[in-house]
């Protein structure tokens, strides 16, 4: 016990670890694929608690409307694969054969041009990243080249994405409207209903996720992520050591809306379909708390939050379906005055020094010097050692 | 004195200011004004309150764009750079009250304002090799926080936050510093060593001091501007300023 402890306080990717562990092994062997596929689900929001993390927790720039991203990468996974459940075998009853359901019922007659490319596998993963990245590089140059910042810019996006989800249910023919992009099967051929692929599709998810993970921590622990932290303190000093702030403000917020588009596209994948209730005010901010409630300034806080809070509104809203939100609202608020750096704050401050307690009995008398030297670690010698316990902090 | 200035070529300045004007809705907070820094030159600014002293460093390091009026640094015009283009055309600029950052340690405030990596991705790809951290180290003792890299810069007093932010500026080597009230709110003794190090630093570069503080403006400055209603009032010797029955009027004699 006493060892595990120490290897969960010491290690530096002891945290990792652990996530590996609980998403690849626990979870797949302890659930049905029902249950599993949920926090499948799950995990896809959590891509976006972590851009959150990045943008917001680091960056300091507050978007409530991530879920923008999220869908768009999600749109455009399902635009692929309505395109293929649309062949004209499968549609020859409608009046115009080959082309989605949701366009005849519109009476179009013809695949709208900004259809055609998804047609192409390698052009939806291309799109997946690229068209919600280039849609938050337009937002974000417009707004940081006029440092909009703060309630300004959270504000917009949160327009932003009230603007996105009436245009997405306005334009019912080349949209599917309020229904969204529904009723998809295959990829490529590879039936994505059955169990089976709901398994595969489960490691690819957590296989994603972990990338975007590591990703987010070498982008913490460079030279950016400590120009993150200072931005948020003292953006005009910042400014004036001879950085130009918008371009990593842009930066971030492009990355972050990357990662989030990755979780919408393996949404679409997983869940089977994408609707404009994704897109919007609602799931944006529920994604804010996702991240608020894991930590904002913690890569792992932000998929523990999400999975908790999912977890939470399920089994609540089982029993109690119209005191959720309430309950949520209640948690919200209560988790942000309590502990403002969420769980992983709540963990740094009680459960690590606990770890450390425990593993320091365990070599303390046989062997004093690792102990002590540890100890005093913790703000200690220059280069390597700060970073490792910044990171230890923030992990 | 400013006759005499006027008719050496302008190239023979670091800074040379000319007819400068700032209007915030009517009201000009800096008016006319022309100024003319040479290198190595310690220039205190001093003037009552209102005179718009903070205002000529913020015109000059791009905080505030001018109405009217130019700003050459070695020969460069700096009215139309950005306040990033600015610095590194060589000026770095000290505010008023500390800028640090204090979630970070006093290495990390010096390695960040480290003049390597200032794009995204050269942030992103930064290695924290040998002569960064030479050079950190360098700056630190310098500063008399030698012994302090790995504090948490919230920790320390107002005076050493003072000094990182001078030692802040002081690792991207500028050929010109403007530092506003770099004293305010320290202990004798620190005042003292802070006069030490406005010394040390100049070897090779010039000094834009704004301060209040008339026994160090006598310690430091090699020549003292007097400015009252954005206006020069005076120029010159300190000596000569404190005897200008002028400046004894609106400013020394309250």
């Amino acid at each position: 016990m006493n060892k595990f402890a120490d290897f969960i306080a010491r290690n530096q990717y002891s945290h990792m670890i652990i996530l590996a562990v609980l998403l690849l092994v626990i979870l797949p062997l302890s659930m049905d694929i029902f249950r599993l596929n949920l926090v499948g689900k799950y995990l896809t929001y959590a891509f976006v608690a972590l851009g959150l993390v990045l943008c917001w927790g680091y960056g300091g720039i507050l978007s409530l409307g991530q879920g923008v991203f999220f869908g768009l990468g999600g749109y455009c996974m399902a635009m692929f694969l309505k395109l293929e459940a649309s062949s004209p075998e499968n549609t020859a009853i409608q009046s115009t054969p080959g082309i989605p359901d949701f366009m005849d019922w519109n009476q179009l007659t013809e695949l709208p041009w900004f259809w055609e490319p998804f047609h192409s596998f390698g052009f939806t993963l291309f799109a997946v990243i690229a068209v919600p990245a280039v849609f938050a590089f337009i937002i974000a140059v417009a707004m940081f080249k006029r440092r909009v910042g703060g309630v300004y810019f959270a504000i917009i996006t949160q327009a932003v994405a009230a603007i996105l989800t009436i245009l997405i249910i306005g334009q019912q023919g080349y949209t599917g409207g309020v229904n969204g992009i529904t009723d998809l099967r295959t990829l490529h051929g590879w039936d994505i209903r059955t169990d089976e692929a709901k398994y595969i599709l489960y490691y690819i998810n957590a296989l994603l996720l972990f990338l975007a993970l590591f990703v987010a921590a070498f982008v913490i622990k460079s030279k950016l992520g400590r120009l993150l932290v200072a931005m948020r303190e003292s953006e005009e000093r910042v400014r004036f050591s001879g950085y130009d702030v918008s371009g990593f403000k842009i930066f971030i917020f492009c990355l972050a809306a990357a990662i989030s588009a990755v979780g919408g596209a393996m949404f679409t994948l997983q869940v089977g379909f994408m609707s404009p209730t994704f897109v919007g005010i609602v799931p944006s901010i529920e994604m804010v708390i996702f991240c608020a409630l894991g930590g904002r300034l913690s890569i792992l806080g932000a998929v523990y939050g999400t999975l908790l809070v999912n977890w939470a509104k399920t089994s609540f809203s089982e029993s109690f379906p119209e005191l959720w939100l309430f309950a949520m609202g209640a948690l919200f608020i209560g988790v942000v005055m309590a502990f403002p750096n969420g769980l992983a704050g709540v963990y740094q401050r009680y459960i690590e020094p606990l770890l450390l307690k425990m593993s320091k009995k365990d070599d303390s008398p046989s062997a004093p010097t690792p102990a002590a030297k540890d100890a005093s670690s913790d703000k200690a010698d220059t280069s390597e050692e700060t970073l490792t316990s910044e990171e230890r902090k923030h992990a | 004195m400013l006759e005499s200035t006027k008719s050496i070529p302008a190239k023979d300045f670091v800074l040379s200011v000319e007819g400068l004007t700032v209007s915030f809705d009517g009201f000009k907070a800096v008016n006319d004004l022309s100024l003319y820094v040479e290198e190595q030159e310690i220039r205190v600014i001093i003037g009552p309150n209102g005179a718009g002293k903070t205002t000529v460093l913020d015109l000059i390091c791009g905080r505030t764009k001018a109405t009217e009026g130019s700003i050459k640094f070695k020969g460069k015009e700096l009215t139309k750079l950005n306040e990033h283009q600015i610095v590194h055309a060589g000026v770095g600029r000290k505010f008023q009250n500390p800028s640090i950052y204090e979630d970070l340690t006093v290495f990390e405030n010096l390695e960040l304002s480290f003049p390597r990596g200032r794009n995204v991705w050269g942030a992103l790809f930064f290695r924290r090799d040998k002569e960064v951290v030479d050079k950190v180290k360098e700056i630190a003792d310098m500063i008399f926080l030698g012994d302090k890299l790995d504090t948490s810069a919230d920790l320390l007093s107002h005076g050493q936050k003072q000094w990182l932010e001078i030692g802040m500026l002081l690792i991207q080597d500028p050929e010109l510093l403007m530092l506003d009230e770099p004293v305010a709110g320290m202990s004798v003794s620190e005042r003292k060593q802070t006069a030490d190090l406005l010394h040390r630093i100049t070897k090779d570069r010039s000094v834009l001091v704004i301060e209040h503080d008339m026994q160090f403006v006598a310690d430091i400055a090699d020549r003292v501007t007097v400015l009252h209603q954005g206006k020069v009032l005076s120029e010159g010797s300190m000596d000569r300023v404190q005897s200008d029955p002028k400046v004894v009027e609106v400013y020394l004699g309250h």
